[in-house]
């Protein structure tokens, strides 16, 4: 700018002759004005044109890029959609319509091993992606095979505007008790739950409500959160009422030792008020008798995961424990025969103090092959009936409440040719019946479709 | 009692947060994108790699240790193109940390800055774990570093408007070390002209593409899926027919393959350190470049 505007001066002053006088000199100063003037705007025109052809070669550049990279069409959009099919031979020893874990209440929920010989699993198709900027939704349905029923398995949103840490998911999601029931079930290391799990969480609990978490500013990992549900699934029953039917409070640490482990642990708090939680049993005459519990029941889960791998690198080699002991505290009235159809209905106090655990390692030896196994131990405790203390009923009208403790061995071999497929063999011995140890099999296949899943640690 | 553990609870959480606030906190989901962000921040700011030289970005799990540490993010620079497709988007929704999301400021996804190379033309996982958008190692072409340190320098002087003039300081700085090093690279680069190469993966496509190389085959048969047997034997089949000068494999990656193929077929192997760290001498981006032409120099030579 300066250099060209000198350029004009020299121009004016060579051009005009140095012996001008007065009355030139202000014709001389409005030629040079305008002279500036030209100058200017050719400068203005040429600026233009170098940012346009700039322009035009970026883009150009960036349409080239982007022309390989975008989607054209509007499927751009969709969520991230992916189906995961999985399907079981199995070979039981006892009848899998048999199944029941002595000493415990039935849950309601899906423990037993399934069926027998080929089968279908579940299907899961799930759906995710960003609602907008400041939320997150994912929907999970499973598809069981021959009910013709499609559940909801998922299906919450999940903040992502939220700062200092905080995140509210709202919907319905696997509830953060403990460490296993929030993973799904294709991404388990064995083809079943624990024991532990069957036992005091009916499988797999998934709760219709809120969570609200905080991951403290530290270093090392801390959060905190809490859990409001409908109380729709065992521990809990559903019930017609407004207000929140069970709460969940967890914490959780972890953090990395070097480069080669790294490690969770957390602690939750289940409690929940079930209201005619009703079980089937068969009385001291041998008659088929529908039972009912109303009450509190709280459960304490510590769980445990240490995972290894040299250099931090799981590619080749590594090695993942992992362990959770539940204790489950009930109290509340026990209602014998609900529906009359033995010895009367009878009502009366009902406490158990109950536990268990289970630790298991899997560790992958070489790329795509690992061995697993995993011990299980339950324990009935001390359980209180008001009915049997008073010699209103005896221990034999409650037989599934007998103490026990229920025990199995199990392990696993599986080949994972890919990230998004998984052959698994698997071998249990359980004995969740008393006196009758089931020998189990499993030849299963996992496969995922579609979108590129994430796993929680 | 109750308040008194409230002062010891707010006094852990402050010393444990402390050197949080220090600097400008920058996640790289990479090492090269770390040692890029340190070059450009200097002092200003405080980076962390989500993984190491010795671990493939594509396999790392969402540890409690990364979420703690996105957590406290004010920038996070990843590779994007599904690199980090299996742990990123549950450090992002975990994180608790609006500032980090896709789409503000402190996102970048350095593939999208870049012409990316392999795009696929077929979709497919039977052709193993291709990813759509293309090959996501952009890091090893040294120009795709200056266009990415671009955008990394804008943002860090919209994150920390005070400091804007020290970011385009050093960013000038380093502009100019680093298109003075291109150049002589490219004198030093020229005897890899044409060289055939066996990869193990491919992550070495934009280092190829620079330098003129030539890909003559990978060790996995398919994107994603370890070496097999057969594959192998087929490779060392090929290379009699069309030997390749050099078989090369990353610091994360396992020698064994690229061995065997080596004694096999006659044809010299070398690890390359593939990213900030691989190697003693890849101590920086520059290092990375001077190791990595050295080493295949050693063997052109």
């Amino acid at each position: 700018m300066h250099r060209n505007l000198c350029c004009a001066v020299a121009l004016a002053a060579a051009v005009f002759p140095a012996y001008a006088q007065d009355s030139e000199l202000s014709k001389m100063r409005e030629a040079l004005r305008q002279l500036q003037q030209q100058v200017q705007q050719l400068e203005k025109r040429l600026q233009d044109a170098e940012k346009t052809a700039t322009e035009a070669e970026n883009t150009a550049a960036q349409a080239a890029a982007q022309a390989s990279s975008r989607p054209q069409s509007e499927s751009a959009l969709n969520p991230g959609i992916s189906a995961i099919l999985n399907g079981v031979y199995a070979n039981l020893s006892k009848d899998p319509n048999t199944y029941r874990i002595n000493g415990f209440v039935p849950t309601l929920g899906e423990v037993s091993p399934g069926k027998r010989g080929l089968s279908l699993g579940e299907s899961e198709l799930g759906f995710t992606a960003n609602v907008d900027h400041l939320f997150r939704g994912t929907l999970i349905a499973s598809i069981a095979p021959d009910d013709n029923s499609i559940s909801v398995e998922e299906g919450y949103i999940q903040t992502i505007g939220l700062s200092h840490g905080f995140t509210i998911k709202a919907g319905r999601f696997f509830s953060a008790v403990g460490y296993q029931n929030q993973i799904h079930a294709h991404a388990w290391d064995f083809t079943d739950a624990p024991l532990a799990m069957k036992a005091f969480l009916g499988n797999q609990l998934n709760e219709d409500g809120v969570q609200f978490k905080w991951v403290a500013p530290t270093s090392i990992y801390f959060d905190l959160g809490v859990e409001f549900g409908q109380g729709r699934a065992f521990p809990a029953t559903e019930r017609n009422k407004n207000g929140v039917g069970s709460s969940n409070i967890f914490t959780h640490l972890g953090g990395d030792i070097g480069t080669n482990y790294a490690w969770q642990a957390g602690l939750s708090y289940l409690s929940t008020s079930p209201q005619g939680r009703v079980y089937d049993d068969v009385d001291s005459l041998g008659t088929g008798v529908t039972n009912s519990f109303s009450g509190n029941s709280k459960l304490w889960v510590v769980d445990g995961v240490l995972k290894w791998a040299p250099d931090g690198n799981a590619t080749y080699r590594n090695f993942k424990l992992q362990g959770e002991y539940f204790k489950r505290k009930e109290d509340g009235t026990l209602t014998f025969d609900t529906l009359g159809q033995s010895l009367g209905t009878m009502s009366d106090s009902y406490a158990s103090r109950q536990s268990g655990w289970y630790l298991q390692g899997v560790y992958q030896f070489i790329p795509q092959w690992r061995v697993g196994y995993r011990y299980d131990e339950l324990d009935s405790g001390i359980t209180t009936i008001g009915l049997v203390d008073s010699g209103a009923l005896t221990a034999a009208d409650f037989p599934i409440l007998t103490a026990y403790k229920p025990k199995r061995h199990t392990a696993m071999i599986d080949w994972s040719p890919s990230e998004f497929s998984r052959i698994r063999l698997q071998f249990a011995r359980d004995y969740a019946r008393m006196g009758e140890p089931d020998n189990q099999m499993f030849l299963q296949y996992i496969v995922s479709l579609g979108a590129h899943g994430a796993h929680r640690f | 009692m109750k308040s008194i553990f409230k002062v010891f609870l707010g006094l852990a959480l402050g010393i444990l947060a402390w050197p949080a606030c220090a600097a400008l906190n920058v996640f790289a989901c990479e090492p090269e994108w770390g040692a890029l962000a340190q070059e450009l921040g200097g002092d200003k700011v405080s980076v962390v790699s989500a993984t190491t030289a010795k671990q493939d970005p594509h396999r790392i799990e969402a540890r409690p240790s990364l979420i703690a540490r996105i957590r406290s993010a004010d920038l996070v620079i990843c590779s994007g193109s599904e690199l980090e497709v299996g742990w990123l988007p549950l450090l992002l929704t975990q994180s608790g940390n609006d500032r980090i999301q896709p789409g503000s400021p402190g996102f970048i996804e350095a593939s999208q800055y870049v012409v990316k190379l392999e795009v696929p033309k077929v979709v497919d996982r039977s052709l193993g774990d291709i990813h759509p958008a293309g090959n996501p190692h952009i890091h090893l072409d040294p120009r795709n570093i200056a266009k990415v340190g671009t955008v990394v320098t804008e943002r860090l002087s919209e994150i920390d408007h005070a400091n804007a003039d020290f970011y385009r300081a050093r960013a000038e700085s380093f502009g100019k070390r680093w298109q003075e090093a291109i150049q002589s690279w490219q004198k030093k680069a020229a005897p890899l002209k044409g060289m055939p190469l066996v990869v193990y993966h491919k992550d070495m496509s934009y280092f190829i593409n620079w330098a003129g190389m030539r890909e003559a085959g990978s060790l996995e048969p398919k994107p994603g899926i370890p070496p097999t047997p057969t594959h192998l034997a087929e490779l060392v089949e090929r290379m009699k027919r069309a030997p390749a000068k050099v078989v090369v494999y990353s610091a994360y990656s396992d020698p064994r393959a690229a061995e065997f193929l080596s004694q096999r077929a006659n044809i010299p192997n070398v690890m390359l350190p593939f990213t900030v760290g691989g190697t003693p001498k890849a101590k920086d981006l520059f290092g990375l470049f001077d190791d990595t032409i050295d080493r295949l120099l050693a063997i052109a030579q």
